[in-house]
Parts: C-alpha cells; structure tokens; sequence
C-alpha cells in the first residue's frame, strides 16, 4: 500500500543505507556534508516513500539521529552493543526483533528516558542534529520536549480528554491563552484522528475512551508540544486489527512533519508503515537498511531467519 | 468422604470465626447503645458538665477539645509523614529509605504512654502547663508513621507508566509528582489519613499528662484541655452512677464519630475503579 509501484528500477541507483557510518561514504552519490563539529554527514540523497506514496522522487533527507558506539548497561548487564546508525528526517524507522533484545532500550537511549533507571549507563554518544544529547551540558527536559514517546501500554492521566492533551502544552507553558490552548487542542486532536469521535466529550475522562482511542489520545498529547521526532515502542500491540489500522494510518499521515521510529514485534506492519527497517538480535543492531530490501533481500542469514519465521 | 468432611469442618471452622470477628463490633456497638445510648440528647452534647455530685450536663467541652487536639495533631503529623513518604518515593536512595521505613514502623510500635512522657517532659515541664498543644503534639507523634506509610503505599501504587508518560513530555520532577503523581494517589492518601486521624481519636494515655482534662471550657490551646477518652476514664472511674452512664454515652459518640470517619471515607475516598 505504501510501496511505489516502479520502485525496482530505482533500486540500483538508491544508494543503500548501512548500519555503520564509516561505511557510509563508499556509496555513490552521496554528497557528502559535515556539521559544525564535523561529526556527522548531515545530508544524504536517497529516494523515500513520498507521503501519497506514489511517485517515486528522490528527496533530500537529512540524518536527524545518529549514534556512534553507542553501548547501553543495566548496572552489569549490557543490554545494547556497539549500535551505530543514521536515523532520516521524515522518515519512518522501524526496528524489529525477537523481544529481549533491546528494541525498547534504544528506542529509550533517544529520548533519556533511561535516565530513569537506577544503575543504567551509556556509553558512545546519541547525536540529534549532530548533537550529542549525552553531553554534559545537555538538558534532558529540553530534549524530550522535542523528542515525543508513545509507549507500548497506552497511559493517558486520569484525567479528561482535553487536560490530557493540554498537558504537555500547559507544564511547558506554551499557550498564551485558553484560547490558543482551545486551538492547540482541536488541531492536535485532529492530527491524531481523534477529533470527531470525542468532540462532544472533551471533558470526560480519557479512562472512558476504548483501548486504541486511548493510544491515539497518547499520540495526540505527545503532538500538541509540536516534537519533531516521534518515538513509538509497539504501539499496536495490545490494540485490535481495526484500531492498529488506524494507527498505523496515522504513521503515514504524520510522517510528513515527524521523523517517526517505531519498534515492533509486527513484521507485516514494520514492512508496511517504514522505510528503513533495523533488526536487533541479543542487543546488536544486525542489519539496518531499506525497508523493501531487509524484507526481499536480507544480507545476514540471522535477518532472513527471523523474517522468515525461523525463530523469534 | 474424608475430604468431603474435612472440607465441610474447615469451612464451619472459618466461618464461625469470621461471623465472631464481625459480631465483637456488633456486640460493643450493641453493648455502648444499651448502656449509654439513653443518655445521649441535645443537652448532653451542647451543655458543660455539672458540678461534682449533681447530676445532668454534657461533655460539650470534650467533643470540642478532642477536636482542637485532633487538628493540631494533623497540621502536625500529617505534613511530616506526607513530605516524608513523598521524599521517600521520589528521591530517597534505597539505604536511607530503609532506615526511614524501620525507624516508622518502630515508631509505631513505640507503646502510646512512652510517647506521651515524651510530650509531658518536652512541653508539659518546659511551659509548666498541660496543654492542648502537649496532647495534640503527642497525637501527632503518633501519626507520623501511619500518614507515612499509607502516603508511601499509595505513591507506589502511581503506575510508573504515568510518572514516564509525563517525563516523555519533558515535565521536570518536580512537576511529574505535583500534577500527576500526588493528584492520582491523593484519593489513596486521604483515606490513609482520614484512617489515622480515626484511629488516634481514641488515643488515652498520651492525653492524661499532657493535656490533661478540664471541666470547663478551655480558652486558646495553652490550657488543660478536656477530650472524649480522657473524660470517658475519669467518669468510668468514678464514684457517680450517673457518670457512668455518662461514660458510657461519650463513649458511644466516640465511636459513632470513628466509624462515621471510616464510612464517610470509604465510601467518597474509594479508589476509582476505571
Ligand atoms: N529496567 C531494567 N533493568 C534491568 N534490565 C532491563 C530493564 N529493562 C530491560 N532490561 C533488560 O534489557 C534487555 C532488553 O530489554 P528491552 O529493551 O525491553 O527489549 P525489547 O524491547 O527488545 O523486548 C532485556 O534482557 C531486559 O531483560
Ligand atoms: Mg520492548
């Protein structure tokens, strides 16, 4: 539904993404570009899914995460190993893998949720914009203002509809008036496919809503403090077909204005809703590359194995 | 067979027990409404007691003391176990946090009258006075460990998935625990409180040499305070039937009161079932 019909003869001359950065400038056609510090090609050539997915264009899309060695720890346990990677703007980035092998964490390293977590360590360095957000100077809560989190159980606050999406607005105070809060509300509300079924229930409480309503409503209150990565860990898994349906078709729709990075244990659903796709085995990053061509044509046995259902 | 027996006595055995567990309640209730219950009019509770030897009058004094030692009771307790268990949740590390938690349950288990020496010899000696504030500062002691450890339970009971859904949208801690987590825990924790105060209203020896007992009103809280235990004692004690059936009338008001406080609170502090 998302694949370009003609993508197969573009496929030669899209240079493919590889997981490990040095790597990078081999591929052909890259213009290469440093940032400031030097550290990461910001901009690369490479066709996506368009967002009406259906001419095939070739977009310039900026790397908007990268990591460079990043290893991750649980007190002794190292839970991420040596994960490097480039992670574009506007584009959606899925991550599969059996459970266990630390999808959630990576996802967690981006946003410093793991912070959190007693004993946890990083180590390696996470670059947003080729900044590094580990850095000393770096300010956790200016960060996840930017980079927005759904999480696997939807967890709206006990509270009503419209105060769940004013949240983020309001602790970050970026409405000026109720009007304008009134207005982030509607849009945001809109933007998660949300609107027309609670409009005319914006003050009862969000505990009402069904399952994959409350999810969306999760979705609408990490829009309303406008991130610009969207960070999505199983988002689906506990919801119904029809409810994963419309998530999913929110992806599409929001990937025009975020950079989206989902995980999920949904194969079908990594290869219909990304366009790169990354394979997490036992804490490694085992393969990462176009969508199309992890699914057709995986470069490690391990990939194909779990593609294929051999395991996992 | 055998089983079938064992199973019958097994449930005889525990019902019968659960049914004498319920019936003591009933059975005091039961016995305060016999014995006080006729006592109990407008006049009694509005009206001062009467001089020693005649008979008649009230325990207004008492009803109002026992409120005034209650309150400074909570304004001092309650704060301290709140802010405490809060710390505890939020910020402690794990060595200190159990030392906390062990000095409050050791607290709690400190006999009452231990605690009300302390108070006597901290304020009663100090200000050479008893006092509503000796008796209220004793009570309080006595909540510290109930408001913390409730207030504590009901922090822990706030899914953490709610404390990250606010952190993912870049609250500081500080206002993760202002606007989510003590407004999703608040029903939990006032019940835990409401509990405490019903449970210390009860409270005696503390208040025997701290803030004593009076006949009269007592002006301000730098007086001997009159309070439903300490006067239900003293009137039990005495030599005047009609004071024992005075005793027996406040202790049913003391009663009534605590139970009301647990009804009231279970039924509007249920924790919401969503
Ligand atoms: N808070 C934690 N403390 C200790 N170990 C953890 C914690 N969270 C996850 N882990 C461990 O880290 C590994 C990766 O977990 P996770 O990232 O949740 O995997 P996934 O999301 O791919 O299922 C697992 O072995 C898990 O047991
Ligand atoms: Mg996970």
């Amino acid at each position: 539904m998302i694949t370009p019909e003609n993508l197969d003869e573009q496929e030669s001359r899209i240079p493919q993404m590889r997981f490990d950065p040095m790597q990078a400038e081999e591929a052909e056609e890259i213009p290469q570009l440093k940032t400031e510090n030097g550290q990461t090609p910001a901009i690369t050539l490479l066709k996506t899914n368009l967002p009406e997915g259906r001419s095939p264009n070739r977009v310039l899309q900026a790397v908007k995460v990268s990591t460079e060695h990043l290893n991750f720890f649980y007190g002794q346990k190292q839970a991420l190993e040596d994960i490097c990677i480039q992670i574009r703007e506007q584009c959606v980035t899925a991550f599969i893998g059996p459970s266990g092998c630390g999808k959630s964490t990576f996802l967690r390293t981006m946003n410093r949720m793991n912070d959190l977590i007693p004993g946890a360590r990083v180590d390696g360095s996470v670059l947003i914009d080729g900044r590094d957000i580990y850095a000393r100077q770096a300010d956790p809560i200016e960060l996840r203002r930017r980079v927005g989190m759904i999480f696997q159980k939807s967890n709206p606050f006990p509270k009503s509809i419209y105060e769940n999406v004013a949240y983020g607005v309001r602790i970050n105070n970026l409405a000026r008036s109720r009007k304008s809060l009134d207005e982030v509300v509607e849009r945001t509300l809109r933007g998660a496919a949300l609107w027309d079924e609670v409009k005319d229930s914006l003050h009862k409480s969000s505990l009402a809503l069904s399952g994959g309503q409350q999810q969306r409503l999760c979705i609408a209150r990490a829009l309303a403090i406008e991130p610009e990565i969207l960070l999505m860990d199983e988002p689906a898994s506990a919801l119904d077909p029809i409810s994963t349906a419309k998530i999913e078709e929110l992806i599409f729709e929001l990937k025009k204005r975020y950079t989206i990075v989902i995980v999920t244990h949904n194969m079908q659903q990594a290869a219909r809703v990304s366009d790169f796709t990354g394979f997490f085995l036992i804490g490694r990053l085992m393969e990462f590359g176009d969508t199309r061509r992890i699914f057709t044509n995986p470069s490690k046995k391990e990939t194909e194995d779990y593609i294929t259902g051999r395991f996992g | 067979m055998r089983r079938r027996i064992t199973n019958y006595f097994i449930f005889s055995l525990t019902s019968l027990c659960a049914l004498l567990a319920v019936s003591v309640l009933l059975f005091i209730l039961g016995y305060l409404l016999w014995h006080g219950g006729r006592s109990i009019n407008w006049a009694f509770l509005t009206q001062l007691p009467k001089p020693v030897g005649e008979s008649g009058g009230g325990i207004a004094n008492a009803i109002v003391g026992s409120g005034k030692i209650i309150l400074i009771a909570t304004l001092f307790g309650v704060p301290l176990g709140f802010l405490g268990a809060l710390y505890l949740v939020e910020y402690g590390g794990t060595r200190f946090n159990f030392a906390v938690r062990y000095a409050a349950d050791l607290l709690n288990g400190v006999p009452s009258i231990v605690i009300g020496i302390f108070a006597y010899t901290l304020i009663v000696l100090r200000t050479k006075q008893f006092s509503a504030w000796a008796g209220g500062f004793a009570l309080g002691i006595m909540m510290i460990p109930t408001a913390l450890r409730s207030t504590e339970e009901f922090l822990r009971l706030v899914p953490r998935e709610l404390r990250e859904a606010a952190y993912a949208l870049g609250a500081p801690q500080w206002k993760v625990i202002v606007t989510v987590v003590i407004p999703v825990a608040m029903r939990g924790i006032l019940t835990g409180i409401m509990l405490s105060v019903a449970r210390i209203a009860g409270e005696t020896a503390p208040l025997l040499f701290t803030s004593f007992g009076n006949r009269f009103w007592s002006h301000g809280l730098n007086e001997p305070t009159a309070s439903l235990p300490v006067m239900i004692f003293t009137y039990a004690v005495g030599p005047y039937d009609d004071w024992h059936q005075q005793a027996w009338a406040a202790g049913l008001i003391l009663l009534l009161g605590v139970l009301l406080t647990n009804i009231v609170v279970r039924l509007f502090f249920r924790p919401r079932t969503a």
